[in-house]
């Protein structure tokens, strides 16, 4: 049998969900939803000790969604973890409703810290780890940053208070697809060579397809082997993957899926099933 | 003579007291710690302090981190640089998701003196009122600050304290003080009109009524020392009971004390009211004493403001 079947089936019901809840919110982001449906799959069914029955467990792993746009991978997750009812999202970005257009820790199970405002979730994710080590607790804390989000100034800050606190208990993952709002990253501010400036910031890198489960797994093994330092896991990935008409779109960055596009974009990912 | 304390002391103080009893306080610093006293909470607990560098933002958002975890945060700079440069990530990070995380400011106001307009925070308190789920605490002096940053520390969610460098005359008796959060302290009675005053300002209040007995006029003397949530029931019965009140801050008039005490007397017991405060201008580098004189913030402007006041009743 071929390796992470399982898990390639849960990433493409993940991203039916996706396209499902944006074209139901008729707002949302696909594009940077559906580039890291393979790192939260392998980081929600296979890697993190979590219980979707205490979503608050003191011992549990982390996960930050830094760029917080992508909620609806995570909120795709959750449900099919278990953390809430699948109906839930078809409510996506409703008034009065669970799940808000960027992920809110207060109002849904499972969600470790409220985002959206790029730039942030390094900085908390680094006082989670901290906090782990102070209490000698054995949890990892992850992170799911964007590539256009290390614009952000606080990235840097964060960078370099990881490395000089030695937080070896935090993996995060670089969404590498190369786009944002108004186009490639390395014409509207170039972030590159990105690989180098964690180095130089005093991280542990690593380069994968951010695509392919053996390659992230062989990733964040040997994350949780470095001793002295942080890891990032640079994942080339493609914007908009698994919808032909959406990869490397930037037009999808922020943009909802019509009827026609959605049932066309389900046909491709294998039907409504 | 007064006995002057710095309320950064009592801080630092009161740090040392909170870590002793309680292992979930970590103090944060943004490399300033000698000056907003967490030094005084590093020596004793070296393993719980932690300093970001010169990094304002992270100072916040690693908070905020730590909060999620149970841990009970104390985040400190200077008053401009936590609230101006941090301000989203307050927003964001802390206040939204209502995290356990203190923001204990120093050198706030005027009074910072010679470093300049650039290091005078005369917006915080305005900045800190308008973002839900804020508990926004200007203590008067060192007795204050210190019960304030213990109950903050009981108080699950976000607080900003706001505190000061120069010396200020300790007003309170320590024996005998109760500081609730939310709750206004009547400090003297008087019928004529009242000083709802906050900070520094609560001891010029207090030397202003003084004077006015001199001349025969009885003030009513209040100390705020939460700005948020401010307490109506104590400014509404002033204004009844004076019919005329006076607003005293080391801030912007513009969206501080003064704007609070307004918006609770507009919506409930509308009454002739001056504000006494910075009025809309940047500061100055000078002696802090000198620089509350240029500004207008003495006990002699208040009697100004106490008799104009009352001449519009």
């Amino acid at each position: 049998m071929e390796k992470h079947q399982e898990l390639k089936k849960i990433a493409n019901t993940l991203r039916k969900d996706i396209i499902k809840m944006i074209n139901a919110a008729s707002s949302g982001h696909p594009g940077g939803s559906l580039s890291a449906c393979e790192i939260v799959t392998a980081l929600y069914f296979k890697e993190m000790k979590i219980d979707p029955q205490n979503p608050n467990w003191e011992d549990r792993d982390r996960f930050v969604l830094s760029k917080g746009h992508g909620a609806p991978v995570l909120y795709a997750a959750l449900a099919e973890k278990g953390y809430f009812q699948k109906e839930e999202l078809m409510k996506l970005r409703k008034v009065g409703e669970m799940l808000q257009g960027h992920p809110d820790m207060k109002g849904t199970p499972g969600v470790d810290m409220s985002t959206g405002s790029l730039g942030q979730g390094l900085a908390v994710a680094n006082g989670m780890a901290l906090a782990g080590k102070l209490d000698n607790k054995d949890y990892r804390v992850y992170v799911l940053l964007g590539d256009g989000e290390v614009q952000e100034g606080m990235i840097w800050e964060a960078a370099m208070f990881a490395a000089h606190n030695r937080l070896n208990n935090l993996t995060v993952f670089l969404d590498h697809n190369g786009l944002q709002i108004d186009g490639k990253n390395r014409e509207v501010m170039n972030i590159e060579p990105i690989d180098k400036k964690w180095e130089a910031f005093g991280w542990h890198v690593i380069k994968i397809d951010g695509h392919n489960f053996e390659e992230i797994f062989k990733a964040i093994e040997e994350s949780k082997g470095v001793k002295d330092r942080p890891t990032i896991i640079i994942a080339n990935t493609v914007k908009g993957k698994g919808v032909s008409f959406m990869e490397n779109k930037v037009g999808w960055h922020g943009s909802a899926p019509n009827d026609e596009e959605t049932e066309k974009a389900l046909d491709e990912l294998g039907g409504e099933a | 003579m007064t006995k002057k304390i710095a309320t950064r002391e009592a801080y630092g103080e009161a740090l040392k007291e909170l870590g002793k009893n309680n292992k979930d306080i970590v103090v944060l610093d943004a490399d300033l710690s000698k000056s907003t006293k967490t030094a005084k909470f590093k020596e004793e607990y070296p393993e719980r302090f932690i300093n970001v560098g010169i990094a304002e933002q992270n100072l916040i958002g690693t908070a905020a981190g730590l909060a999620t975890a149970g841990k009970i945060p104390f985040a400190s700079s200077f008053a401009m640089f936590a609230t101006g440069r941090a301000f989203e990530i307050i927003r964001n990070s802390v206040a939204y998701p209502k995290l356990n995380v203190k923001i204990a400011a120093t050198h706030a106001g005027i009074t910072v003196g010679e470093d300049g307009a650039s290091h005078q925070a005369l917006e915080d308190i305005s900045i800190m009122r308008t973002i839900p789920n804020m508990v926004v605490i200007n203590p008067a002096d060192a007795v204050e600050a210190k019960e304030a940053v213990l109950k903050a520390a009981e108080y699950n969610g976000p607080v900003y304290i706001r505190l000061g460098r120069s010396k200020v005359p300790v007003i309170h008796d320590e024996n005998n003080y109760e500081f609730e959060i939310g709750k206004g302290i009547l400090l003297e009675d008087g019928k004529d009109a009242t000083i709802i005053a906050t900070g520094v300002m609560v001891a010029e209040a207090l030397e202003a009524r003084n004077k006015l007995a001199e001349e025969g006029i009885d003030v009513r003397v209040i100390d705020i020392h939460t700005i948020k949530p401010i307490d109506k029931e104590i400014i509404i019965n002033a204004a009844k009971e004076t019919g005329a009140i006076v607003t005293a801050e080391e801030h912007n008039i513009i969206g501080g004390l003064g704007s609070a005490v307004a918006e609770v007397l507009a919506e409930n017991q509308p009454v002739p009211m001056e504000r006494v405060g910075v009025k809309d201008v940047f500061g100055q580098s000078g002696k802090g004493d000198e620089l509350l004189e240029v500004y207008g913030l003495t006990a002699e402007k208040l009697v100004k403001a106490v008799k104009n006041v009352i001449k519009r009743k």
